[in-house]
């Protein structure tokens, strides 16, 4: 039997509506090949085999099967799932067993889809590199010592090591996209306000967005229009009608106008991945696009916008880990302020702390001013040079990441150098705009890379129709990683 | 002029309290926490019962479980728009929600979803009746906010219940315009009267449904500049806030007098020792860390909306008051009583249609009625004693077929039976009597068995008449026309002589 | 210097986080470079800008005034570190300290 852990979702959907397989003769693939390759890659918080079995064989099979259906798929561990594990990959959610399922995790199960488990991911989506796990780092398929982008790790590794299908990710300034740039695979960042976010434990409210991580266009596709959708528990969720993706990304790209950010060409970069976005471009203008220079002149703002609004937000959001309602709680607490403090200093790692006191400062009295109120004005000059891009063009396209995989524990003393890393995702996540990573290239070590092509808000249809048009004429998604 | 009585007592006691040295001012403004009576949260769906079982009425979002986000409650808003328009606020042309930052364990989230610099209101105006004059209190703002949960505190530990918590809680904050513990016990009532007239809470400080803490300060008369403050919590009363204030005053003033400073703190209200008391804690600055909920979006009133709630505020007791100075001649004094209780001044107005007497009307209500319900501990609305009954009962005192004695005790049995009372008189034989035969020889009988009195009144002395009125209409079990008797008894006096 | 150990260590007491000596040297220097860095914000003019602290142009997102389940007591109190009588204890609370 072909492996089918290695296929797609709507590779095997044919497959299970031809009766050629059972959604077990999957589910049994994806175990085997992650009591192969998981000692490796630790790409996963949770999973317990038994329990994945049992969801596949409580799968309905007389009534009507849902588009998913028979399909497994691989959690976040920032989402919730009814009565299974959501840790954030951190320390004080130990034993966190959420009373109440994702809205997204109830219209997967509603389609029939089969949830698997929970990916690793750095502590509560603080990193770029899946580091900062309280389980240990995750390894990136192509290169075990080296980072799988982060903090959706967990997701692109499972997704590109093929333990999983596809998979859930969360996107707050990159988490989504440059895990997936530099783990080749495809990873797609919604529109704020086209996901639901009830049920994703929140770094930065006004960023975070959940979304697919797949190994094809064709699947992203699939799995946006699966969770995607106005839901009443979420005030941020927006009531507009979810297109059709999947009719819409099969259209040429002939005549669809692409600003190319001068911005995102920086000295320095990395030659290779430079090379791979031009070649890329070049590719884009030979399927019909009209690929033009552009500027977004804030650019080299959005990093320090970014560690303040996220980290203040983050710093708010963080507070209710206090021990109290669920979670961990110190032992020896003399006091109710004894139990917040030790509960927090054991129970968040480094990068939590860090951000925490960032975004805290940030609010407190006396700074509040220089520093958050003016981060949320220079974020409108951010949002403005979106807004007057996609005035003139349909798309932008840019590198992922400056660079491809970096080595684990390269950047991980140094959080500025690593904040950094993220410096082209970022602006994204603050105009609340769409954004998807597709394989675009590999570095002379076989590294993937990664090309960001960035969308009007809510329109996930036009950067969906670029990727597909790209990816079904180059064939860096067929290449598979040598887990050794 | 029980009303100038009623109002300057007190007046007296605020007074007294800073009787150390008359040259003191006292500031006071109060916060009122208001529990509005939607069905549901604030920001979420669970149920805004009061008493239930611990932790049964909680859910994600109101345990502040992680992932979970709040929806606005519209009947939160609009009820909050409400009070703002009843109390005379502009209502914001955009409302946000902010997020106050702290740790505290009632507070799930350790953040409570409020409102800063775009509250729903801002500046209005509430009058308030000291003595014979009215006063301006200003309004700074009003704001929505969601409730904590509750701390039980034991011996060694404090216990948690999270029902309480998101439950919509609506900000009052006046400006500092209260010059003593009684305009701030006058302008709890004056507010407690209009949030209940337009049907927004249940206003009851036991239940907590409505809170108040206070900033007070004294400063010599003439300063300009405030002195220190201190903020006054847990008072449960109107009366309570009211010792309170007496207290705190008196303690700041003789501090200064001392030579002492104030120290600007957070103090608790003993209601059993009936003194403030420093809150033991740790003195740290509050820094709240506000900013924009992200969470929930911002919000506006249509134009259109607004008109309609206010379309929907019935007279509020200030200009109800006034109306029933002037249209019913009632003295200031019967008016504030009747319309500080919507139901009561509505019962008025129905006698009022049915009799034309409003004076005696209010004489009746606030004597007679009051009394009753105050020993029986009943509402206006639950009385039996319908404002058809009542008039009438007024309309037989006035065409003579009852004496005004026994209407105090036809008053009891028409409430107790429910009954008509012309059927009542007629069954029991309460018709007044001024029939001159029926009367003749009771009068006679009188004025025989009191010559004492008999011979006073002929050697001038006037009061003695109605010493024998008294002991006739004794006799006749309060049914004889005491004017007929009156007559009858000069008469027979005179005649004697 | 953007920021100083004083400082750090007031922003971690309102966190709530207990931070060891050698944590505060830690993070104040990294700290220190990281406001450094965002300091270049200070060089834009933002005074006629308004904030965006949100990117969606919506506005009143209510529910209607209705009473969902609540969810079952054991439900809401099983992650709890520590109960009593199903409510949630912690350690006496001293005045105002938390």
């Amino acid at each position: 039997m072909m492996e089918l852990n290695t296929l797609t979702a709507h590779n095997l959907t044919e497959l299970l509506k031809k009766g050629d397989i059972s959604p077990l003769d999957i589910c049994n693939s994806i175990i085997n090949r992650i009591e192969k390759t998981e000692k490796s890659l630790a790409a996963l918080a949770h999973f317990d085999k038994e329990k994945a079995l049992e969801r596949c064989g409580n799968l309905s099979k007389t009534a009507e099967k849902g588009e998913l259906w028979g399909i497994p798929i691989f959690i976040k561990d920032n989402i919730c799932v009814k009565d299974e594990l959501t840790t954030c990959s951190s320390k004080i959610l130990k034993g966190f067993k959420p009373p109440y399922n994702a809205t997204v995790i109830d219209k997967l199960t509603g389609l029939d889809a089969i949830l698997m488990g929970k990916t690793n991911m750095d502590e509560f989506a603080f990193g770029s590199s899946t580091e900062t796990s309280c389980y240990g780092p995750t390894r990136n398929p192509w290169d075990l010592e080296r980072i799988p982008g982060g903090s959706s790790g967990g997701s692109a590794a499972a997704v590109a090591g093929d333990e999983a299908i596809f998979a859930l990710g969360s996107d707050t300034g990159g988490s989504i996209r440059q895990p997936a740039g530099v783990c080749g695979v495809v990873g797609l960042k919604p529109t704020y306000g086209r996901v639901s976010r009830y049920g994703l434990i929140a770094f930065a409210s006004s960023l975070d967005q959940i979304g697919p991580i797949t190994k094809d266009v064709e699947d992203a596709a699939i799995l946006l229009k699966a969770i995607s959708g106005h839901d009443e528990m979420d005030s941020t969720s927006a009531d507009i009608p979810v297109s059709d993706y999947l009719a819409g990304m099969k259209k040429s790209i002939k005549g669809l106008k692409i600003g190319v950010p001068k911005e995102y060409f920086i000295e320095g970069m990395d030659k290779e991945v430079k090379n791979s976005i031009k070649a890329a471009i070049e590719k884009l203008e030979k399927l019909g696009a009209v690929c033009e220079d552009t500027s977004l002149p804030h650019t080299e703002y959005a990093v320090s916008v970014y560690y303040l609004v996220a980290t203040a937000e983050a710093s708010s959001n963080l507070a209710r880990f206090d021990g109290v309602q669920y979670g961990l709680r110190a032992d020896n607490i003399k006091s109710m302020m004894d139990m917040y403090k030790k509960t927090r200093k054991e129970g968040f790692g480094d990068e939590a702390k860090r951000r925490i006191i960032l975004g805290t400062f940030a609010l407190s009295s006396g700074y509040y001013d220089a520093y958050y109120s003016k981060a949320l004005k220079v974020r409108t000059l951010i949002k403005t040079d979106f807004d007057k891009a996609f005035q003139k063009f349909d798309a932008i396209v840019t590198p992922t990441s400056p660079t491809a995989a970096f080595k684990i524990g390269e950047k991980i003393s140094d959080p500025l150098t690593m904040y950094l890393s993220d410096i082209f995702t970022i602006s994204a996540n603050l105009a609340g705009i769409p954004g998807i990573s597709i394989p675009c290239g590999f570095t002379k070590n076989n590294l993937p890379i990664g090309l960001q092509i960035l969308g009007k808000p809510f329109d996930e249809e036009t950067i969906l129709r670029i990727a597909y048009n790209y990816e079904q004429n180059t064939d860096w998604h067929k290449r598979k990683p040598d887990i050794k | 002029m029980t009303f100038l009585y009623v109002i300057a007592r007190p007046r007296l006691v605020g007074a007294e309290a800073i009787s150390k040295s008359m040259s003191y001012e006292i500031v006071i403004g109060l916060e009122v926490h208001l529990q509005l009576n939607t069905k549901s949260k604030v920001f979420c769906g669970c149920s805004t019962n009061f008493g239930s079982a611990p932790n049964t009425q909680t859910c994600p979002v109101c345990l502040g479980f992680p992932g979970s986000l709040p929806v606005l409650n519209r009947q939160a808003l609009e009820l909050g728009a409400k009070v703002a328009i009843a109390l005379n606020c502009q209502i914001a042309k955009e409302i946000r929600f902010d997020r106050k930052n702290y740790f505290y364990p009632d507070l799930p989230k350790d953040y409570q979803i409020s409102q800063f610099d775009q509250p729903l209101a801002q500046r209005g105006i509430l009058n308030i009746i000291t003595g014979e004059s009215e006063k301006k209190i200003k309004i700074r703002r009003v704001h929505l906010e969601e409730d904590t949960g509750k701390l039980f505190h034991q011996k060694d530990h404090s216990l948690i219940d999270f029902n309480r918590s998101g439950m919509p809680l609506l900000e009052i904050v006046s400006e500092p315009d209260m010059n003593s513990p009684e305009e701030a016990y006058l302008y709890l009532t004056a507010l407690k009267s209009i949030l209940e007239y337009i049907d927004v809470s249940d206003c009851n400080m036991e239940e907590g449904s409505l809170r108040c803490d206070a900033n007070i300060s004294i400063r010599k008369k003439g300063d300009n500049a405030l002195g220190t403050k201190t903020e006054i919590k847990n008072m449960n009363s109107f009366k309570g806030v009211k010792l309170a204030l007496e207290y705190e005053s008196k303690r700041q003033a003789e501090l200064l007098e001392g030579g002492k400073k104030i120290i600007q703190e957070t103090r608790l209200y003993n209601t059993e020792k009936c003194v403030t008391e420093p809150m033991r804690s740790k003195e740290e600055a509050h820094d709240y860390r506000y900013f924009p909920e992200p969470d929930l979006v911002p919000f506006d009133f249509e134009e259109s909306f607004l008109e309609k709630i206010h379309k929907g505020i019935p007279e509020l007791p200030e200009p109800k008051r006034n109306r029933f100075i002037k249209d019913y001649r009632l003295s200031n004094y019967d008016s504030a009583v009747i319309v500080s209780d919507k139901d009561t001044a509505d019962y008025f107005e129905k006698c009022a249609g049915l009799y034309g007497n409003p004076k005696a009307i209010a004489n009746w209500l606030t004597g007679d009625v009051f009394a009753y319900m105050k020993e029986n501990n009943v509402l206006i609305k639950d009385l039996n004693l319908k404002p058809e009954h009542l008039s009438d009962m007024l309309k037989m005192i006035d065409s003579g077929v009852i004496t005004g004695k026994i209407a105090k005790t036809l008053l009891i049995e028409i409430i107790a039976t429910g009954a008509d009372p012309r059927r009542l008189v007629k069954e029991k034989g309460l018709e007044q009597i001024s029939d001159v035969s029926l009367l003749e020889a009771t009068t006679s009988q009188v004025i025989r068995e009191n010559p004492k009195s008999a011979e006073d009144f002929k050697n001038g002395k006037e009061n003695a008449i109605m010493f024998l009125v008294g002991k006739v209409m004794q006799q006749t079990k309060g049914r004889a026309d005491p004017n007929k008797v009156n007559e009858m008894l000069r008469e027979k006096l005179k005649g004697v002589k | 210097m953007a920021i100083n150990k004083d400082t750090v260590k007031y922003t971690a007491n309102l966190a709530r986080i207990e931070l060891s000596n050698e944590e505060l040297d830690h993070f104040t220097g990294q700290l220190d470079r990281i406001l450094a860095y965002v300091d270049k914000l200070s060089t834009l003019n933002v005074t006629s800008l308004k904030p965006t602290s949100h990117v969606l142009k919506m506005k009143n997102v209510y529910r209607e005034d209705a009473v969902k389940a609540s969810l079952p007591v054991s439900e809401a109190i099983k992650n709890a570190p520590l109960l009593e009588n199903n409510l949630f204890k912690v350690p006496k609370i001293i005045g105002l300290e938390a």
